[in-house]
């Protein structure tokens, strides 16, 4: 759902700017009390790995595909505020290394996967995981926030599509939000893949705060 | 994490990267989907403000749209490594 340049008028876009710098500039400020030594090479890591995935787009349903989003699954690893970071970092990287996503665009795209996406993402895992507990807690909430998160940052994105004047809200919202409850199921399967493995041979790397 | 997992994840990103990338649906994502069946695709066709280096996930000059997006994959794969290590250690010493 990387929004390319043009979808986006200035009176949307602008705002989105100052608001993801603004937002990306607390968590630079948060992460730091958060990061250990192990987080550091993790963060690469999870980077990397989030990178790599998000090129790999599965076939969904009539002609459309989905990837990977990789907010809570990094968000599950990092914690909120450097899950934030690393995907946003990913945004900046396809935007301006490979043409994916447009560089007005940008800031909303770090809105919508990176604050909705990401810590939208962690907070439904914290509340769902405070419910169920154990290992299988922290499966079913990844799970179950993947979804969420990559429906609710869809949404995110037909909202800036309503107020940029590009698509009304009642066609953008339940065609985005739509499409994006199956790209989520994609997202909750990956998720659960990567989060069991890694509390298989590391779970000391699952955030704990 | 210790030298040999951090080579183990990172291998694994950039295998995915390495092997599947060139395989991965050419369909459009949800965004274009809707942008294609809601009548507003080309708003999205304006020219870009910049040059990227490697457009599209194809690597410059070389033919084989494959090859071109595997080599593309590795690098960017490597290349948001390294920015995460060095982000989050520049990050962490700042609390010192």
């Amino acid at each position: 759902m990387h929004i390319p340049d043009g979808f986006l008028s200035a009176n949307t876009w602008v705002p989105a700017w100052i608001i993801s710098a603004g937002g990306l500039g607390f968590c630079l400020k948060k992460v730091g009390t958060v990061l250990k030594d192990k987080t550091v090479p993790l963060m690469g890591v999870v980077s990397a790995f989030v990178f790599a995935a998000q090129m790999l787009n599965f076939p969904v349903i009539g002609g459309t595909s989905g990837h990977l989003l990789g907010g809570v699954l990094a968000a599950v690893l990092l914690g909120p505020y450097a899950g934030a970071i690393s995907i946003a970092v990913i945004l900046t990287i396809q935007c301006i290394i490979f043409q994916d996503g447009g560089l007005t665009a940008l800031g909303a795209n770090i809105f919508n996967m990176s604050f909705i996406g990401t810590i939208g993402g962690f907070y439904a895992y914290k509340i769902i995981k405070s419910i169920v507990a154990g290992n299988t807690g922290i499966l079913v909430s990844a799970a179950i926030a993947a979804w969420l998160s990559v429906v609710a940052a869809s949404s995110g994105c037909a909202i800036e599509l309503s107020l940029s004047g590009t698509s009304p809200l009642r066609v953008a919202l339940p065609a985005m939000a739509g499409i994006h409850a199956l790209i989520g199921i994609g997202e909750s399967i990956i998720t659960c893949m990567v989060v069991s493995f890694v509390l298989k041979v590391r779970p000391d790397l699952v955030y704990n705060e | 994490m210790d030298r040999r997992e951090i080579s183990f994840g990172l291998l694994i990103a950039v295998l995915l990267a390495l092997t599947l990338s060139p395989f991965a649906s050419q369909w459009p994502d949800g965004l274009e989907k809707v942008a294609e069946d809601k009548g507003f695709i080309e708003k999205g066709e304006v020219e870009s403000s910049f040059v990227s280096p490697i457009p599209d996930y194809a690597w410059p000059g070389i033919k084989n749209k494959k090859l071109a997006t595997s080599i593309a994959g590795v690098f960017g794969t490597i290349l948001l490594f390294g920015m995460g290590c060095g982000l989050a250690k520049l990050l962490k010493r700042n609390v010192y």
